[in-house]
């Protein structure tokens, strides 16, 4: 088999919110192994960039294309929800619900998926919660709980709406090793990011979002970026080594 | 004991009871397997305001000498498909929307009956229920909607947990949420229909949300808060039913004090640390 050099393809896209325009001729490639961090201001539109990407929001224009992989192979980590938080369901049942994209029109779960489930909950490292209730466990351990359902559902693309949101620095650089040990082993990651440094850290590839993508590329060069610099608040380039990590904290 | 046996072989010699009774029990155990999702959802006000579109609806039938369930039902699954479109669409206050549209037609019905046949038992009885409106083919109605719900229920349980916990999650994952959204409003639509005899316009939605709402005082499983809610439910109306004959209380109103009591039950062993 050939072997498949782009993932995903975003070419022109343009999509709109509330009657609004969010975003405006975005295009960027994302090839096996790569982690994307998309980045930008509150309100850029980067949640509702990864919406049309998942097919939750009609485009205006432009395409989405998938290689090698089903729309319904992709795993998804959304923010939390309202309706989440009180939510009476224990943990296996949650992780459970990611495999139904493959139960096809077939009504139940096999054994198979339940020994998915279970793989992925050992594999996040919360095995022994399986029977706990997800409305009991703390903010850091709800996101293990959906990044196991995501995984249940992607075979090799999971996309990340802000995986650290509302969570507490040691579970945050915790999630972050998880998804950094999930890339090593060949998962492809889109990801958006609050937290500038982690998405510099992590992503190889930075899409930076102001409505218009402002930067599209390798992370080092965005490191030499205007935009980048503007971003971290420092005014010349030899002084963003010394002050970028400051400032960077700030815009979390 | 002997006391509660006699009790119970009298209720069950009067066959307008037995058929209460089976339809009460069906309807009850529907409702609460669809009250759970709408209850999570946060959709509890459509079971309100289908039940008082409903009433409206009767009401205007009745003044027009038409069959009440044979206009009301496709009413009221029209009614259950706007309301949720306008549950879903966040930039109108859905809540708000919706309370607007139950008192409006409540209003129009209360209207319309009092420009014609005025205020009589009848219009009482379509508010607040009676057990001597079941006839044998609301019996066989009845059955069969109860039976076609669970079955609906039972094959897409798994689902329905999907789209009730994280829709996003869901559509982005191939599934078409919308559809399940709206088999849920047209089955509740329809159980609301039938229990709405029994139960009165006015009662019925305390079925919908009392036995979900109970349940997860204590249940922290999904799966735990469904099968509570459906035993619970048919329990509750059964007590409230041979309540209401010992006591010759109104049926409807008797279920929802025996569902009221039970939901404090839960409250407090929820606070004392009950667990399950």
């Amino acid at each position: 088999m050939q072997k498949i050099m782009t993932m995903l393809s975003c070419r022109d896209v343009s999509l709109s919110y509330d009657g609004r325009t969010a975003v405006e001729s975005v295009s960027f490639e994302v090839a096996p192994g790569d982690c994307l961090s998309i980045v930008g201001e509150n309100g850029s539109g980067k949640s509702t960039l990864m919406k049309g990407l998942l097919g939750l929001l009609k485009l205006d224009s432009g395409q989405v294309d998938l290689y090698g992989s089903k729309r319904t192979e992709i795993g998804y980590l959304p923010q939390q929800t309202v309706v989440q938080k009180d939510f009476p369901a224990s943990v296996r049942e949650v992780v459970l619900s990611g495999c139904l994209n493959r139960r096809g029109l077939l009504p139940f779960y096999s054994r198979h998926d339940r020994a998915r489930a279970d793989e992925n909950l050992e594999r996040l490292g919360m095995a022994d919660r399986a029977r706990a209730s997800y409305r009991d466990l703390s903010a850091g351990q709800q996101q293990r709980v959906l990044l196991a359902r995501a995984l249940c559902a992607a075979e090799k693309l999971l996309m990340l709406d802000e995986p650290v949101a509302g969570l507490d620095p040691v579970a945050a650089s915790g999630l972050y090793a998880l998804l950094e040990k999930l890339n090593r082993d060949g998962m492809t990651l889109v990801m958006i990011s609050h937290d500038l440094q982690s998405a510099l850290r992590y992503g190889n590839k930075i899409l930076h979002l102001y409505k218009k993508p402002l930067f599209y590329g390798q992370t080092r060069e965005y490191l030499e970026t205007a935009v980048y610099r503007r971003m971290v608040g420092v005014a010349k380039p030899d002084e963003n080594d010394k002050n970028g990590g400051d400032h960077v904290d700030g815009l979390v | 004991m002997t006391a509660l046996f006699d009790l119970l072989r009298e209720l069950f010699s009067y066959v307008f009871i037995v058929r209460a009774m089976v339809v009460g029990i069906l309807v009850a155990l529907c409702a609460a397997l669809l009250g759970v999702t709408l209850v999570l959802k946060r959709y509890s006000m459509i079971g309100d305001g289908l039940s008082h579109v409903g009433f409206g609806t009767l009401a205007v039938a009745m003044s027009l000498r038409l069959a009440p369930l044979e206009v009301s039902i496709p009413v009221v699954l029209l009614a259950a498909f706007f309301l949720l479109r306008i549950s879903e669409n966040s930039k109108i206050k859905g809540d708000a929307a919706i309370a607007l549209i139950s008192s409006s037609a409540l209003a129009v019905g209360v209207v319309v009956i009092s420009m014609t046949t005025g205020m009589n038992t009848d219009v009482c009885n379509y508010m607040f229920g009676s057990i001597l409106a079941m006839s044998k083919s609301d019996v066989v109605l009845s059955t069969a909607v109860a039976v076609f719900v669970l079955i609906l229920y039972v094959f897409s349980y798994h689902r329905i947990f999907a789209a009730t916990f994280d829709e996003s999650f869901a559509r982005a994952t191939g599934m078409k949420v919308s559809r399940y959204n709206m088999l849920i409003a047209f089955l509740t639509a329809m159980v609301i229909e039938v229990g709405k005899r029994i139960m009165g316009a006015m009662l019925i939605s305390s079925l919908v949300i009392f036995p979900a709402l109970t349940s997860m005082r204590v249940f922290s499983s999904f799966k735990g808060v469904v099968l509570c809610s459906a035993v619970l439910s048919v329990a509750c109306f059964f007590v409230g039913l041979v309540l209401s004959f010992a006591l010759s209380t109104p049926t409807g109103a008797s279920v929802v004090l025996v569902n009221l009591a039970m939901f404090c039950l839960f409250a407090v062993a929820a606070k004392l640390g009950v667990k399950a």
